[in-house]
């Protein structure tokens, strides 16, 4: 039993040292680690309610009263954005989780029992692929109507799809293996098999693809807030307050500029992470 | 190929029952009675009667069923709630402005994509790659929506290059293309650079190089080739995608395309409209990614094994 959690903890300091010598996975994940601490923060770093405004201040520049100016209704940006921030990864949080459960569960067994559940599964998760990108999550929301819940069952039913093909792609490799004729012959249970053996040996693409979703999600979830089907006013939502900002490009650019930079940064941050992690976990599939 | 194809084409035919099934269901899975829904709030007892005979609401499910997919392969997808026209006229009109939007942010893409991609390749860790590479994750980070907005700010508002919005001449495309294709072209550099950077390495380029072609020939006529099989597929699944995302570029830029005609649907809760666009859609992504592996196969045959 010691040679095996020394095995894991070997391979863990490997993987470590090589995501420690990648400069773009450790810029990512610094990017990453700023957003999550923002977002915890946020009720004791905002130097201004977000949803309270001055209605003679608005759409003001950014000044030394307001770092980064105000909005059309003179609330803080910046207090408004770091809240954003806290939506947000509510939002993927949730979101990622509910594709995770629901996609891993669905590979599991798709992939372990074959035949016609695996059948029924696959055909289950090409219909909803057959929905182009962001349009999946806009039928969803044409279901459920739209709102906060709503745009997290939705980006992660939206998600769902690429879980369940990664595992199922996994387990399809993995059912064949010595160790898992081994388990069945000494006559584990299959629930034994699936979770005690097979779904540890699943852990790397499960890990890079939870870290890769939730910058999918972020684009997803804050485009169906801007579209304004998701978040609605005055929540201070990324995506629904560049909706809102759309009307005053002119006379107020910075309006629109600082809540889309904030989602770019995050998208960024999990991307290059996520790429990192591909990388150091799996090096077979770096080009 | 005539038995992959047909494989291919009965394999699809699950996914466009599910497809349609979804959309079917939208009016029995939302809150309310389904007559009343077609009909509109305000119609009266007669109309909803009248709306619940027709489309055959009183009767079971299945028969419901056929009834709508009988009257959607005959291109009848019943009548807007909004504006009483029959909703396959708005789709007419709103579909062919998204493919035509698509199709202009596909070949953007393509162009600085494929390009962008093999100097990348060339030039391996060069300053060229090292930037392109960068600008392809800004590409792959930045949300459509606010890259339409920024393109609007610069070049419509600051410059007055383009007009900011509304459809109209060629150049009224221009920004919106874009905005759409951006991910896209950023998708396209990284395969485009991998694949050939694959391509590169392998014997007979070394052995055209030996026989002392010019590398100008090695790379564009010898290795290009052969390294854009796998690009074919990123473009037919990219120009699918660009059909949903055309959505955020329709409302930035307030074009009529269906991806707004079925957003606008949801809000004024005209379910024909939303069935409609969501059919559509669904089934033109499919088909597209149909022809994408078609293609695929049709350029390597390896594909054809099983």
């Amino acid at each position: 039993m010691n040679e095996v959690v020394e095995a894991k903890t070997g391979q863990f300091r490997e993987v470590l040292r090589r995501l420690r010598r990648n400069r773009a996975a450790i810029a990512g994940g610094i990017i990453v680690l700023l957003f999550v601490a923002v977002a915890l923060l946020a009720p004791f770093i905002v130097p201004y309610p977000p949803n309270e405004g001055d209605l003679a201040k608005r759409l003001s520049p950014p000044s030394r009263e307001h770092l980064l100016g105000t909005d059309p209704l003179g609330r803080d940006l910046l207090s408004r954005v770091i809240y954003g921030a806290r939506i947000s990864l509510q939002i993927q949080v949730v979101s990622v989780a509910i594709a995770l459960v629901v996609g891993t569960m669905l590979g599991l067994l798709g992939g372990y029992y074959g035949g016609a559940i695996d059948h029924v599964i696959m055909r289950l998760m090409d219909i909803l692929l057959a929905f182009p990108g962001i349009f999946l999550a806009i039928s969803i929301i044409a279901v459920l109507g739209p709102g906060l819940v709503n745009l997290m069952l939705a980006a992660g039913i939206y998600s769902v799809p690429q879980f369940a093909r990664i595992v199922r792609g996994s387990v399809l490799s993995l059912k064949e293996k010595e160790f898992i004729e081994a388990a069945r012959a000494v006559g584990e249970s299959d629930g034994s098999i699936l979770f005690r053996y097979i779904l540890p040996n699943s852990m790397a693409p499960i890990i890079i693809q939870t870290t890769l979703r939730m910058a999918t999600v972020l684009l997803t979830a804050s485009g169906l807030s801007f579209l304004g089907l998701g978040v609605q006013p005055p929540t201070a939502e990324w995506g629904a307050m560049l909706s809102n900002a759309r009307a005053y490009l002119i006379t107020a650019p910075h309006v629109a500029t600082v809540p889309g930079l904030a989602i770019m940064l995050v998208v960024m941050g999990f991307n290059l992470f996520g790429d990192g992690l591909r990388d150091s976990l799996d090096p077979r599939l770096k080009d | 190929m005539p038995r992959y194809i047909l494989k291919r084409i009965l394999m699809l035919l699950p996914v466009l029952f599910g497809v349609s099934l979804v959309s079917f269901s939208l009016l029995h899975m939302v809150p309310g009675d389904p007559a009343i829904l077609l009909a509109g709030e305000q119609a009266d007892e007669a109309f909803i009667n009248k709306v619940r005979s027709d489309y055959g609401l009183d009767r079971p499910l299945y028969v419901q069923y056929i009834h709508f997919i009988t009257h959607v392969v005959r291109g009848d997808f019943g009548i807007s709630i909004r504006n009483r026209e029959p909703v396959i006229k708005l789709l007419k009109e709103r579909f062919l402005f998204t493919v035509q939007l698509s199709f202009l942010s596909i070949l953007i893409a393509g162009f600085i994509g494929l390009i962008a991609g093999v100097i990348s390749s060339t030039k391996q860790y060069s300053l060229f790659d090292h930037m392109s590479m960068i600008g392809a994750l800004f590409g792959i980070s930045m949300p459509i929506f606010w890259l339409g907005l920024l393109l609007m700010l610069v070049f419509s508002v600051q410059l007055r290059w383009f007009p900011s919005g509304g459809k109209g001449t060629f150049l009224h495309l221009i920004l919106p293309a874009i905005a759409l294709g951006a991910a896209s072209s950023a998708v396209i550099a990284r395969m485009t650079r991998a694949s050939m950077l694959e391509v590169i390495r392998q014997d007979y380029i070394r052995t055209a190089r030996a026989n002392g072609l010019k590398e100008f020939v090695v790379i564009y006529k010898h290795a290009l080739k052969n390294a854009m099989i796998p690009v074919i597929t990123v473009f037919g699944l990219e120009f699918g995608y660009m059909l949903g995302g055309a959505v955020l570029t329709e409302t930035v830029f307030s074009l009529p395309g269906v991806g707004r005609l079925m957003v606008e649907g949801i809000f004024q809760r005209d379910y024909p409209v939303v069935q409609g666009s969501m059919l559509l859609v669904a089934t033109t992504f499919v088909l597209v990614n149909l022809l994408t592996d078609i293609a695929y196969a049709f350029f390597d045959p390896r594909i054809r094994y099983e």
